[in-house]
């Protein structure tokens, strides 16, 4: 159990950049190493954890946490791979604010916000591939976009009704055949 | 303030719950809910939070619920120890749904696996997730991150040329995100 928290945590506090750049350090201590799974039912566990909803790094440490210890080992994995972000940003979240006044440090996020902006608007092509957007499909991301920017529709709930909408639409195609 | 700590709680699950796509789809509803609906931050707090968020260690999802959870409760005139608590209730709210949800999904494994309905679904949710990072993108382009023409038109077409060299960096050369960043803040202090 206290090795599933230790491996999370290490996991947790040397990756930067979010769920995908952890695949490889994973790869490396939980098949390699700790020989937990096999290379094969980790790329399983990321295909699904890839579907749910949640920290897709979280989902992944849950899966094996259960597979080497059930729900105490689901608990201990996950809360190894939250507890460097948690106290990181803490730490971070105390002191911030008295920084943030400074004209320097003004300064330096002045540049960096519109760099922020970039990054987040960067992805939306990249995904765009791998979510198979056709020209039968464009409007969905279009008409999502809009209705969150311009007519201030709430993000969860336009989500929502995409999943609706395409499990309706599964049913409804199933049924003309 | 107990009401403050229960919105945040539900909102954060709801994030957790409803939170396809990755992080970058998360923080589209986290600026949704926490700026938007609510307006426990400003926009230009949130790119703050996001810019961290995305410059240390772990998920992005992780890091700006528990940053925004502190800054909504010190936001509103509270104490920061306080502030604590509400990144402690966000975090443990935007995990606990993946936590029930991977704990069944273990127990029933194979079923979930072969099910239609669920690849259904998922054609429907992809798309729109890019609609998601479309719309935060878009949001985020304001005069709080980019100023105006008329207000300040040094600092606008400066932002909107580290905008375009942030973009293609990122886009074109695969340029590490953590130095895209401290490029940018370094031009920041140059420039501005």
């Amino acid at each position: 159990m206290w090795e599933l928290f230790k491996t999370f945590f290490h996991i947790g506090l040397f990756t930067f950049g979010g769920g995908y750049a952890m695949i490889p350090l994973i790869e490396q201590k939980v098949v390699d190493e700790k020989k937990w799974i096999s290379r094969e039912s980790l790329l399983d566990l990321i295909a699904i954890a890839q579907s749910c909803p949640g920290i897709f790094a979280v989902n992944i440490s849950i899966f094996i946490g259960y597979k080497v210890g059930k729900e105490k080992g689901a608990f201990m994995s996950a809360l190894g791979s939250c507890l460097p972000s948690f106290v990181i940003i803490l730490l971070i979240a105390l002191f911030f604010q008295h920084f943030r006044e400074y004209p320097l440090v003004d300064k330096i996020f002045r540049g960096i916000r519109p760099a922020v902006v970039a990054l987040i608007a960067a992805p939306v092509f990249k995904i765009g591939k791998g979510a198979h957007i056709t020209r039968t499909n464009v409007w969905i991301p279009i008409a999502a976009a809009l209705a969150i920017w311009l007519l201030g529709f709430n993000p969860i709930f336009v989500i929502l009704i995409a999943g609706l909408g395409g499990y309706a639409y599964g049913q409804f195609t199933k049924e003309g055949e | 303030m107990i009401l403050l700590y229960l919105r945040l709680f539900w909102t954060f699950l709801k994030i957790g719950l409803f939170g396809f796509g990755g992080g970058y789809a998360m923080i589209s509803m986290i600026q949704g809910e926490v700026v938007s609906r609510y307006g426990w931050l400003t926009t230009g707090q949130f790119t703050d939070i996001v810019a961290v968020s995305q410059s240390t260690p772990g998920p992005i999802g992780i890091n700006s619920a528990t940053y925004v959870g502190y800054s909504s409760v010190v936001n509103a005139g509270y104490a920061p120890y306080w502030g604590i608590l509400g990144s402690f209730i966000a975090t443990f709210a935007v995990v606990l749904p993946s936590f029930i949800l991977m704990l069944a999904i273990s127990k029933f494994f194979m079923k979930y696996k072969d099910s239609a309905s669920i690849g259904h679904t998922l054609t429907g949710l992809r798309p729109a997730v890019v609609g998601l990072l479309a719309a935060a993108s878009l949001l985020l382009m304001n005069e709080e991150n980019f100023s105006t023409p008329q207000a300040n038109p040094w600092q606008f077409w400066i932002s909107v040329a580290l905008f375009a060299f942030a973009f293609i960096g990122q886009q074109v050369y695969r340029m590490n995100p953590i130095h895209l960043l401290l490029m940018c803040g370094l031009a920041g202090i140059l420039l501005f």
